[in-house]
């Protein structure tokens, strides 16, 4: 099941580069392919067991035993919620590129590629054979921004591999340490032992590094949180990220920001959190300063913005903050156990929400920015509009929800995630919660900043004649609308499905 | 039967110098290369792991104790099959050579015998023997087809290719040199009864004389595997020569220096590699020095790169930097760091011979240059997708990401070096930094330049023939396949490392 999902992106991009020469037929692979690939997800969603512990579908075989390499794939609730986050927004952004006469078959192939690259990370759990797609998946990032993007995209490009790539050698060269410690490439194994408290003594006992296991513990956490800071991204390493994404094509920012901004916070979940719980928490004051700091400085950054792809690029590295908060406070563990264990759980559900929440809110709004650039003729400036609500009132009314979505307006998707992240956050970190408030406050500021300058006031008389969403646009957005309220409304859909999962994190990290 | 790669080479070399004409001449190459090609993959069918493969055992020169003696064990069958993907391709990409062609193929034929003979020898004066043969036509290769570079048209440029090839030379018998005599010293101290490395591998050379023995004939090999600081003759050398002969220089070549360093000075010499009993500036045995010369071979080769303005001077000196890691993973002395390097070996070979063969024969060939400040204008992308695309891939493979060949060597390298010199991958890490680096502003000037203001479309470049895309595809397909299944190599690899001739190595400072 997994690996067909896998392949199934796969090998439609390359069905998708032979079609090279008919364009139409190329598109119609490509969505074929990219709604199968939903359905896919969905039906794994449909089958798994939420009930059940540990992972479901798995699948191990031997690939090169001497190496620990096993091809080992299997799904818990955060895969799950992953996988079918990933296809709703490829799927997203193909519809958002329907339109777009430059995305031709490679763009097509590109983005199957990505997909694939997404979904094996996504599913993946022994170290080798998930490195594999976590470095394939950025190839064809690096593409996308780099073909198809705005005049600096050659630079934003190249910034973003490189940055990305640092974290990536910084990560292989920790997870050979514990190779070498151990003989361990899988996770799960590695979290076990973690667990047992075994992985810092084999780091010692195996390690001659003339260090304690503690310290070398600490060393490679720092190391591995490098891989997974640049990719979330954490201030201080996110200065690949207003750039990329400003001069990426929006379709690309939807991927980027829907989707592959995931990895990072997956990363967090998948690998710091189980195999390195004890550095988690012995390095839990910096961290949580990092997570504050990726909270409120952007959202400082964001109101500063004149370009509305920076605005809420700014924006998408505050509500991952968010998330890195949540994945934080989930190590504290001071206090009554039953009451802790209850936040760090709220706190961890609240991460998975917002996950979910910010790939569809933040794929969204650059859908719209995409659809309001095609119609400005590529003006995208703050200033540069005024009164829209007047010309355009559908694409206002849809563009408005996405952005109290964005906003954490109760009843939209963006409330449940941020609001269990804060009730966990308070009781255990009261400090960094109370300062993360100030995120959420100018996130208010700068979005209502948006929609007052954007959509009220004056009409501004160039965009008089501006055409309002054609039927087939609307009928694409209705079914992304629908997702934000249904989350909103009804976040038991998620939270009912990723319980035990969350669950067996809190049991993780005590030992 | 494996012995007639060698027979077949002299005789497909001979065949071609009396061809009838230059197609005769080609097709007789080829045909000679695939036979090649095949007698490894028929002897790998026929291999049982772990064992010694006699091919042939003449007494020949009884007085001395000199034999014929051609044996294959797993090391030897890798790069036996290394050199017949490298000749096979070779070919291919030569196929356009209109001068003298049927010279051309004869002294490539006779370099590739010479090449076979050397990975096939088990007696230490045969392999010498063979060392000297592939000598001779490399000089030739480039002094008379060696490509030239535009600015030094006027006059110099035959003068720069034999200033090449001269370098080249001089420094190969340099190294012969130290080898030679340190060959002689072994047979003398041995009681002169015999050169196989049956034989030799089982005398106990006295710990003293070992310790001097060794280092002379390590540098002596390391010469012709692009050591810092005897690396220079390398960047030059594959610059100015034919891209059949740079593929081959950087493809083989460097290994047979490599497998000297592995078969004969560190499995005949293994005491030279302990403790000297001293410290000088840190270091204690001439495994530190070597050490820590492959690891400033790695950075320098990769830093270098990154600042030169020939497109072929880049790969020249990535093939110091890569080589550094075969020299690296040697001097770990650990099972991973071996068999890391002996993978690397084959790795490098393929990717190398795939990234002169898009520099020299795709791109040089059709444009005429190699600046890469005059590529960038052209936007090759566009114009011979096939080769961007295949570049990128090389690239891709160049710098070690998972699902290529290099991941799994150099990952292997480091891990072997992390048990062993844990602070020298630190380096080595950054040295992997600035390969990205490299390989990236490579490929982005030439092949995705912005066009020049004035941009003329006139000349279209001739499209990739057939050769071209074949040559391609088989090294391509030879990275992957090791790539994604190690077992392939190190299932010969590993048997082989602990098989009873290694014993003095693996007794020694094996960890």
């Amino acid at each position: 099941m997994i690996t067909f999902l896998t392949l199934l992106p796969l090998v439609g991009g390359l069905v998708v580069l032979a079609l090279m020469r008919a364009r139409a037929a190329a598109r119609m692979v490509a969505l074929a392919v990219s709604v199968a690939a939903l359905i896919t997800t969905v039906m794994i969603w449909h089958r798994f067991d939420p009930n059940a512990a540990g992972m479901q579908f798995q699948v191990v075989h031997d690939w090169a035993p001497s190496l620990a390499m096993s091809y080992h794939v299997g799904v818990d609730g955060l895969s799950v919620l992953l996988l079918v986050l990933s296809a709703i927004v490829v799927l997203m952004s193909l519809a958002a590129s329907w339109a777009n006469a430059k995305h031709g078959p490679v763009y097509l192939a590109l983005v199957l590629f990505l997909e694939a690259g997404l979904f094996g990370t996504f599913t993946a759990l022994n170290f080798v054979h998930w490195f594999i797609f976590w470095e394939l998946s950025l190839i064809p990032a690096y593409f996308l921004v780099r073909l198809w993007g705005g005049p600096g995209r050659a630079k934003a490009a190249a910034q973003f591999f490189l940055y990305t790539m640092v974290g990536s050698v910084a990560l292989l060269l920790a997870f050979l340490a514990i190779f070498l410690a151990t003989g361990q490439f899988d996770f799960l194994q590695l979290a076990q032992l973690a667990h047992a408290g075994q992985l810092t003594k084999a780091l010692g006992d195996n390690l001659h590094w003339g260090m304690s296991g503690d310290r070398i513990g600490m060393l490679l956490f720092w190391a591995a949180f490098l891989g997974f800071a640049v990719k979330t991204p954490v201030l201080p390493f996110h200065t690949w990220l207003p750039a990329t994404y400003a001069e990426a094509s929006c379709e690309t920012t939807m991927l980027l920001t829907g989707a592959m901004s995931k990895m990072g916070v997956y990363g967090f979940l998948r690998i710091l959190l189980p195999i390195f719980p004890g550095e988690m928490q012995h390095a839990l004051r910096p961290l949580l300063w990092l997570a504050v700091a990726t909270i409120v400085l952007p959202a400082f950054a964001a109101w500063a913005q004149k370009d509305l792809k920076r605005t809420f690029a700014y924006s998408s590295i505050n509500h991952l903050g968010y998330c890195v908060l949540g994945v934080c406070v989930a190590v504290q563990m001071r206090g009554v156990d039953a009451r802790v264990a209850a936040e760090n759980a709220a706190a961890l559900t609240g991460v998975l929400l917002q996950i979910f929440s910010h790939g569809i809110t933040a794929a969204a709004l650059f859908w719209f920015i995409a659809l309001l650039e095609r119609r400005s003729g590529g003006a995208r400036g703050i200033d540069d509009f005024g009164g829209l609500r007047r010309v355009v009132p559908v694409f206002s009314g849809l563009m408005g929800i996405a952005i109290f979505a964005s906003l954490g307006l109760p009843g939209l998707n963006g409330f449940p995630g941020e609001f269990l992240i804060f009730k966990g956050a308070f009781p255990l970190a009261a400090w960094a919660a109370s300062i993360s408030v100030l995120g959420l406050l100018m996130t208010a500021v700068f979005l209502l900043t948006v929609i007052q300058k954007v959509f009220s006031g004056p009409v501004n008389p160039r965009w008089e004649g501006m055409p309002d969403l054609t039927r087939a646009e609307r009928l694409a957005l209705m079914p992304v609308i629908a997702v934000m309220f249904v989350v909103g409304l009804y976040p038991q859909l998620i939270t009912g499905m990723v319980h035990s999962t969350v669950m067996q994190w809190v049991a993780g990290v005590r030992f | 039967m494996l012995a007639w790669t060698i027979y077949l080479s002299f005789a497909g070399a001979l065949a071609a110098r009396l061809a009838p004409s230059k197609q005769a001449a080609r097709i007789l190459a080829l045909v000679t290369a695939l036979a090649g090609l095949g007698l490894g993959l028929t002897a790998l069918a026929h291999w049982q792991p772990g064992t010694m493969l006699t091919v042939a055992q003449v007494a020949w020169i009884p007085q001395l104790g000199i034999s014929y003696h051609l044996a294959a064990d797993g090391i030897s069958l890798t790069l036996v099959l290394l050199t017949g993907i490298a000749a096979t391709a070779g070919i291919l990409f030569s196929w356009n050579i209109e001068h003298r062609t049927q010279e051309f193929f004869a002294f490539y034929l006779v370099l590739i015998g010479g090449v076979y003979g050397v990975f096939l020898s088990f007696d230490l004066f045969l392999l010498f023997v063979f060392y000297e043969i592939a000598i001779i036509p490399k000089y030739f290769l480039i002094a008379i087809w060696g490509s030239v570079p535009r600015d030094a048209a006027a006059g110099q440029g035959g003068s720069q290719r034999e200033y090449a090839a001269m370098k080249l030379a001089l420094y190969s018998f340099a190294g012969s040199a130290l080898v030679l005599a340190g060959m002689v010293a072994a047979w003398t101290v041995s009681g002169g009864t015999s050169l196989s490395f049956e034989v030799l591998a089982r005398y106990p050379f006295p710990a003293h004389f070992q310790m001097w023995a060794f280092p002379m004939v390590f540098v002596g090999f390391a010469v012709l595997a692009g050591m810092w600081p005897f690396h220079t003759w390398a960047p030059t050398g594959h610059a100015a020569a034919p891209t059949a002969a740079s593929m081959l220089l950087a493809g083989v070549v460097m290994k047979l220096g490599a497998y000297g360093c592995l078969r004969v000075a560190m499995m005949l010499f293994p005491a030279g590699l302990g403790p000297w009993g001293f410290h000088v500036l840190g270091l204690g045995s001439w495994r530190d020095v070597f050490a820590l010369l492959a690891v400033i071979g790695i950075v320098y080769g990769a830093t270098v790169a990154l600042v030169q303005r020939d497109f072929k001077f880049v790969i020249g000196y990535s093939s110091v930097s890569h080589m550094g890691f075969v020299l690296l993973g040697l001097m770990t002395l650990t099972t991973f760091g071996l068999d890391g390097a002996v993978l690397q070996m084959f790795s490098h070979g393929v990717i190398a011979g795939l990234l002169f063969a898009v520099v020299g024969r795709m791109v040089y060939d059709r444009t005429h240059t190699r600046q890469l400040r005059e590529l960038a204008p052209m936007r090759l992308a566009h114009a011979i997708p096939f080769a961007a695309v295949t570049f990128i891939l090389a690239g891709m493979a160049s710098i070690g990401l998972p699902g290529f060949s290099g991941f799994v060597a150099e990952f292997q390298v480091l891990v072997g070096t992390w048990q062993a010199l844990p602070w020298l991958v630190v380096v080595a890490g950054i040295g992997i930094l600035v390969g990205i680096a490299f390989t990236w502003r490579a490929l982005n000037l030439a092949f995705f330049g912005e066009p020049a203001a004035h941009a003329h479309e006139g000349h279209r470049l001739p499209p990739i023939t057939l050769p071209e895309k074949l040559g391609s595809l088989l090294l391509l397909a030879s990275t992957l396949v090791v790539g994604l299944y190690p077992r392939v190599l190190t299932d010969l690899i590993l048997p082989s490392l602990n098989s009873p001739l290694f014993e003095g190595l693996r007794k020694g400072v094996w960890r």
